[in-house]
């Protein structure tokens, strides 16, 4: 089942006096419960695309639906409304919110949807203790280090059951061993809950990971390849 | 939790926090206090001027308060006493007077005065000569020859008490009467031209001199609950077919019903023009305070938070450093109205130029619940208002443009 189709995308920027032509007529699809990669060197158009998928941002020409909502045709309150429960994003500088402690933070979201508070604080310390923070509900982002504080944007992302996770390049602020735990985490949550989840990266070792690896250059799709791991 | 995220924003700077709060809180105090001293000020005028021989309400003959003459004098008190006492609600004082004006004289000076001839026991519930002896005694009522003066009076006339003062006017035969009166008292007042002006005898003396009979120059009236209107429309009814007038103290005193209103006025440009300046540092305060977090406004708004919501989320903080600021300056206000309830502030030193503008010599500060009501809800509600525009700013950015912000 598709829960991303993406049919002839373009979209230019206009940086200064320079037109920037981020992407040029992209057609993909992702399926239910993909775990896929958005690979491509900086500037390649990748966070644009996932900007677009996640309704941050809107394509010059070309048709998104995601998750059977046609974006292109959605004001902005049905695109919030489209993100506080569809989709979960992780950024790649946590972006956590600095005053809420790490329970607070996942429990925010559920509480913009309007989730009742009992429910809420039992899926904040369900989430949290299966992303490996059990007992640091209380810490602030800035008592966490940057592979919990991943973690807990992960947490965040994942907590309200959205269709499809986009994560900006989750790890690319984590070392090397900490970003392993990350994605391995992340691996498990989709396999686990069949969250769809797409990142993007330039890193080698984070695009094997990916199920599916979409290579993106210059703003086009240049390689689309299963894995089998 | 709104509330909670709120009050942990507001403290994400303490310094700033405690600087804009510290506006607030004077602000509201300086509104809340300016505002109780001119209240102290207008309460003080309108005591002040009914206890200097006005009243609420005055009764005269028609024609007496465009033409005080001895002719225009109440020649017939009984119907005016008798309606008094029909519609006068218990617990009213009233007192029945002459009053003319005269010529004093002594042996270095002579100044214009207006004389008035006092019943000594009824005066003194109903005006400020009652308990404003300040040497000699009060008047007795069955002493023909004694006068009380005023302190400024027996300075400019350079005299003493026990010393002699002649007075001299019209009588009712268009004569001039003169009489000499001892001098057994001396009275003080809030204003000096108050000394100055008034003299006192008995009201027997004075009509003696005057050759006045039973006569009156007025009947000055006050009230237990200074619902004047209503008893002097009745008194109207009663006494206006037979050649009377009645007036309450504001028809009386048109100048001072003016100055109040001014005064009103006045009080709410003054609020508005502290708000201003208060307004300012509010607007700067959160405007600083939501470009430091437009990142984080921008996450809030990709996690599916819609503007309104983020609006909100400013003007709680905002409602709250308000609401702080604004309890801590009403405590502060009302500590300061307090500490000043019993000595009030006294502006003796400054007594000419309080004097002239109609104010009492001791100013004590009143809250009157429409003032801080106003004080209040202004600084809460334009407070909420100006910070729609910080909200707004917070509102209007891109979660594209707001995450990539530095």
């Amino acid at each position: 089942m598709k829960i991303v189709e993406c049919i002839e995308i373009d979209k230019t920027y206009q940086q200064g006096k320079v037109k920037v032509h981020a992407l040029r007529n992209i057609s993909m699809n992702i399926e239910k419960g993909d775990f896929v990669a958005l690979a491509g060197p900086s500037g390649s158009g990748k966070t644009t695309m996932l900007n677009i998928i996640g309704g941050l941002d809107s394509a010059d020409s070309g048709k998104i639906i995601v998750d059977g909502n046609a974006l292109s045709e959605m004001n902005q309150t049905q695109l919030a409304n489209l993100r506080l429960h569809n989709i979960g994003f992780v950024f790649q500088a946590y972006n956590l919110i600095p005053v809420l402690s790490a329970a607070e933070n996942v429990e925010y979201v559920m509480l913009l949807q309007g989730i009742p508070q009992a429910e809420r604080r039992q899926r904040t310390k369900s989430i949290l203790d299966e992303v490996g923070l059990a007992g640091k509900y209380d810490r602030r982002p800035a008592e966490l280090s940057g592979g919990q504080q991943q973690r807990v944007a992960v947490a965040r992302a994942i907590v309200s059951n959205p269709s499809i996770v986009l994560a900006d390049e989750p790890t690319a602020n984590l070392d090397s061993k900490t970003g392993k735990g990350l994605l391995d985490m992340m691996k498990k949550m989709n396999q686990e809950k069949k969250v769809t989840i797409i990142f993007s990266t330039h890193d080698r070792m984070v695009m094997n990971y990916a199920a599916r690896l979409l290579r993106i250059r210059d703003g086009q799709l240049v390689d689309d390849q299963v894995k089998n791991n | 939790m709104y509330l909670q995220l709120a009050w942990r924003n507001i403290w994400r700077n303490p310094r700033r926090t405690t600087v804009i709060l510290l506006a607030i809180i004077i602000g509201v105090w300086s509104m809340i206090f300016e505002n109780a001293l001119m209240r102290g000020i207008t309460v003080g005028m309108i005591k002040n001027s009914i206890a200097t021989l006005t009243g609420h309400i005055q009764i005269h003959r028609r024609g007496y308060r465009s033409d005080p003459v001895i002719e225009n004098s109440i020649t017939e008190p009984e119907a005016v006493i008798a309606a008094l006492k029909r519609i006068l609600p218990p617990g009213t004082q009233w007192a029945a007077r002459v009053r003319v004006n005269g010529i004093a004289s002594n042996a270095r000076h002579s100044s214009g005065v207006t004389l008035v001839g006092i019943d000594p026991a009824s005066e003194a519930k109903v005006s400020f000569i009652g308990d404003a002896i300040a040497g000699g005694h009060q008047l007795q009522p069955d002493d023909p020859h004694a006068i009380v003066v005023g302190e400024a009076l027996l300075d400019k006339f350079e005299t003493k008490i026990g010393h002699k003062l002649v007075l001299m006017s019209q009588d009712t035969n268009q004569e001039i009467a003169s009489k000499a009166f001892r001098i057994v008292g001396t009275f003080k007042a809030e204003m000096q031209s108050t000394e100055k002006q008034f003299v006192f005898i008995t009201r027997k003396a004075a009509q003696q001199m005057l050759k006045l009979r039973q006569g009156l120059s007025e009947v000055s009236i006050v009230l237990p609950d200074q619902q004047e209107s209503g008893v002097a429309s009745r008194l109207k009814a009663i006494l206006s077919p037979n050649g009377y007038e009645v007036n309450t103290w504001k028809e009386l005193l048109p100048f001072l019903r003016a100055y109040l209103k001014l005064l009103d006025v006045f009080v709410y440009i003054w609020s508005l023009v502290i708000f201003i300046a208060m307004g300012f540092g509010i607007v700067n305060t959160t405007l600083m305070a939501v470009f430091e977090r437009i990142r984080e406004f921008g996450l809030m708004k990709a996690l599916g938070m819609k503007p309104w919501w983020i609006v909100r989320q400013v003007l709680t903080e905002s409602f709250l450093l308000l609401i702080i600021g604004i309890i801590m300056g009403n405590i502060l206000a009302f500590l300061t109205v307090l500490a000043l309830s019993d000595s009030g502030i006294d502006l003796s030193a400054l007594a000419a130029g309080a004097e002239f503008a109609g104010m009492t010599r001791v100013i004590y500060p009143i809250v009157s619940i429409k003032d801080w009501s106003i004080a209040n809800l202004l600084v809460m509600v334009l407070g909420l208002l100006i910070c729609i525009y910080p909200a707004a700013k917070a509102a209007k950015f891109t979660p594209i443009e707001a995450l990539a912000y530095t």
